[in-house]
């Protein structure tokens, strides 16, 4: 072993690849001893909170919804309710329950994305998914197919998935008929079975064996697994209401990264699948917690690796709700009057009160809970937005992961351990567009 | 078409931009195995590792903003043969061009206070604002359809056309009812085709994602506006929205 006490390691992963947005790898070990390790940010940076100071409410969901092509849904509920909150407007019950179908068909959309696109290559090996066309031919056309069955589910309940169209505040621009209904129970129950493929694929995953205890943060709702509703909840103790969130949530700048990062009590905290289902397994149906046993899965978990199977199982619980949403709307038909224009049309103008105030929208998105916090003025234009991005939230936890591993497997070679710390941060699926709160990064 | 005949090089590079439109192709399903049988991806960071610096085509995503940003642009358009400007930051700047009405200083006080750090960052540009584009594929986000055109077009050396009329031709083809009749607001009028009217066929108005007509007909814009009672003036935010970069007095 003295050969590894001594060891010196420079790694520089340039534009991390199968991820969303800009990032970089540093690792610095100088005799045995970490130096430096740390990801790096290094999108472009966008200032959305600068943006949307002095627009109308009306349309700081259409605008928010860009900061993210894959999470857009997520954005635009979380604006949504921020807004909603401010001006104190409650929505329908019909709302609220197509709301938490839009989240469920992203969540379904963006972890199969992860799961079969980005992280399925590392499960056999190959460099990307394109290699895997002629390897694995019968994993890519899966892939192909399950990403198409949500975008059909998209375009009927939203327009379309990446920036929707008929999410606006007060609910929905055009609602599903139900001949809609009927097509998007059969892409459902299609994407059922498909999923028990997908599943094969996960059980090839050989994940690396690394534990550290963090704290984990989720929204929980006393009578469901959350994702559109709940509040904020620590495996440390404690739930505040979304609207004292930055009693959990504190904002700083890391010293080696101008991007914003997040930490409560401890030096970290991990939001995301497995925060979610360390916070709430108990929420989750019997046949998908009876899933998560079979994948080796238990609450609590401490394998940051493990966020990929905890995505896998949260796709069979999105599914299947998607489903019973669907069915309760079959049964009792859908409300066509309910149905809202983006902006209030002149006749309505008047009767439409707008309060100012402050109001904060809290919702979980795949890469975990999303914030937006906006103060809105009289005429209904926003004065001051805060939006506060899962990925942000996750930077500390990667780090401190990072610098509890790198010293455990420092026996491997150069390329072990390269790879080993890509998977890492490829697990929490980071979203590194969102995380726009970002400066230029200098290289070390 | 024969796996002898040498395939055409693509590669998809992205700047300012949420990464949505790169998604769309995993929205092809397996025509994307078609497209590929006449393609070769040769860089897209977001799906994969390997990476090339030879290609016929580059398709360029995002908006450009930093100094570096330039000179890899700048690197990027004298290696390709045909150069894509691909979505609307791409296009017009998008959404990024709100940024044109505000400073940055303004911008780093509401999005970092407190923070010293020196900054880089630069005037938002559309990419035609700093290299030559061969094609457009405009929206936010882009559609596929258009997309598959733009590449056929690119294979057969015949590019493809935008239309140069408005949204409202086909909006009227798909039957909707005008929103200025609905006491709404819309940017159809003034905004280039192609989309088949997505956004007002879905219940909402246009925002002129997909930018402001060469040669728009002003004075009918005008006449809707009067007719409804509706001012320039209420008009001026939504033209900011995805045409800020290209605004007069903006350029």
């Amino acid at each position: 072993m003295s050969n590894i006490t001594k060891k010196n390691l420079d790694i520089n992963v340039e534009y991390l690849t199968r991820v969303e947005g800009h990032g970089n790898i540093v690792v610095n070990v100088k005799e045995g001893k970490l130096e430096k390790c740390h990801l790096n940010v290094i999108e472009a940076p966008r200032f959305f909170e600068q943006m949307v100071k002095g627009r109308s409410m009306f349309e700081v969901q259409h605008i928010t919804s860009r900061i993210c092509g894959i999470c857009s849904t997520g954005h635009c509920l979380a604006s949504i309710k921020a807004t909603e909150d401010a001006i104190g407007f409650t929505p329908s019950e019909q709302t609220r329950k197509l709301r938490k179908l839009a989240l469920h068909y992203e969540t379904l959309d963006s972890h199969l994305l992860h799961i079969l696109f980005l992280v399925a290559p590392d499960c056999v090996g190959a460099e990307s998914v394109f290699p895997m066309i002629k390897t694995h031919p019968e994993v890519v056309v899966l892939a192909l197919k399950v990403k198409k069955i949500c975008s059909d589910l998209c375009d009927i309940l939203l327009g379309r998935h990446t920036h929707p169209i008929t999410l606006v505040v007060r609910g929905f621009t055009k609602l599903p008929t139900r001949k809609e209904l009927e097509k998007s129970r059969e892409l459902l129950v299609e994407l059922a079975s498909d999923y028990g493929k997908a599943l094969e694929v996960i059980k090839t995953l050989k994940l690396p064996k690394f534990e550290r205890e963090t704290e984990y943060l989720a929204l929980s709702h006393p009578d469901e697994y959350a994702f559109l509703d709940g509040n904020l909840k620590s495996s440390d103790g404690g739930e505040v209401t979304p609207q004292k969130y930055l009693e959990f949530v504190h904002e700083y700048y890391a010293d080696h990264c101008t991007s914003k990062h997040s930490k409560n009590k401890r030096t970290s905290y991990m939001v995301g699948a497995l925060a979610r289902f360390n916070i709430n397994h108990e929420k989750l149906p019997k046949n998908v917690r009876d899933l998560a046993d079979q994948l080796g899965l238990k609450a609590p978990c401490y394998n940051p690796y493990m966020n990929t199977v905890a995505q896998a199982v949260e796709t069979l619980f999105c599914a299947q709700d998607s489903i019973r949403i669907i069915d309760e709307f079959l049964a009792k038909g859908i409300n066509k009057d309910e149905a809202v224009s983006s902006w209030p049309s002149k006749n309505e103008a008047g009767s439409f009160k707008i309060k100012a105030g402050r109001g904060v929208g809290a919702v979980e998105v795949p890469r975990g809970v999303l914030f937006h916090d906006y103060t809105i003025n009289g005429k209904g234009m926003i004065e001051k937005a805060n939006c506060v991005i899962p990925t942000n939230q996750n930077l500390s936890n990667m780090d401190d992961d990072l610098r509890k591993m790198i010293p455990e497997i420092l026996e491997k070679t150069k390329e072990e351990i390269t790879l080993q710390s890509e998977m890492l941060i490829r697990a929490y699926d980071p979203c590194i567009s969102c995380s726009c709160h970002m400066l230029d990064v200098k290289f070390v | 078409m024969s796996e002898t005949k040498k395939k055409v090089r693509v590669a998809f590079f992205d700047f300012a931009d949420c990464e949505g439109c790169q998604l769309q192709l995993t929205y092809l399903n397996t025509a994307l195995l078609d497209i590929l049988n006449s393609i070769e991806i040769v860089n897209f960071r977001e799906v994969m590792h390997e990476r090339s610096e030879e290609y016929d085509v580059a398709v360029i995503e995002g908006s450009i903003t930093r100094p570096h940003d330039e000179e890899r642009l700048k690197d990027i358009r004298a290696k390709a043969k045909i150069l894509v400007a691909y979505g609307a930051c791409a296009c017009t700047g998008g959404v990024n061009g709100i940024m044109r009405n505000h400073t940055v200083k303004a911008a780093l006080e509401t999005v970092y206070p407190g923070r010293k750090d020196k900054m880089e960052t630069g005037l938002i540009r559309a990419v035609d604002q700093v290299v030559k584009v061969d094609a457009y594929v405009h929206g936010c986000p882009i559609n596929l359809n258009e997309f598959a055109a733009v590449l056929k077009g690119l294979l057969l050396g015949a590019l493809y056309k935008v239309p140069d009329y408005a949204v409202c031709v086909e909006c009227k083809l798909k039957e909707n009812v005008c929103l200025y009749e609905k006491g709404q607001i819309c940017m159809g009028p003034v905004t280039r085709a192609g989309c088949g009217a997505w956004c007002t066929s879905n219940g909402n108005t246009c925002y002129s994602c997909r930018g402001l007509l060469e040669d728009m007909n002003k004075q009918g814009q005008l006449d809707i506006l009067e007719k409804h009672g509706v001012t320039v003036e209420m008009l001026k935010d939504k033209f900011s929205l995805y045409n800020g970069c290209k605004l007069e007095g903006n350029k």
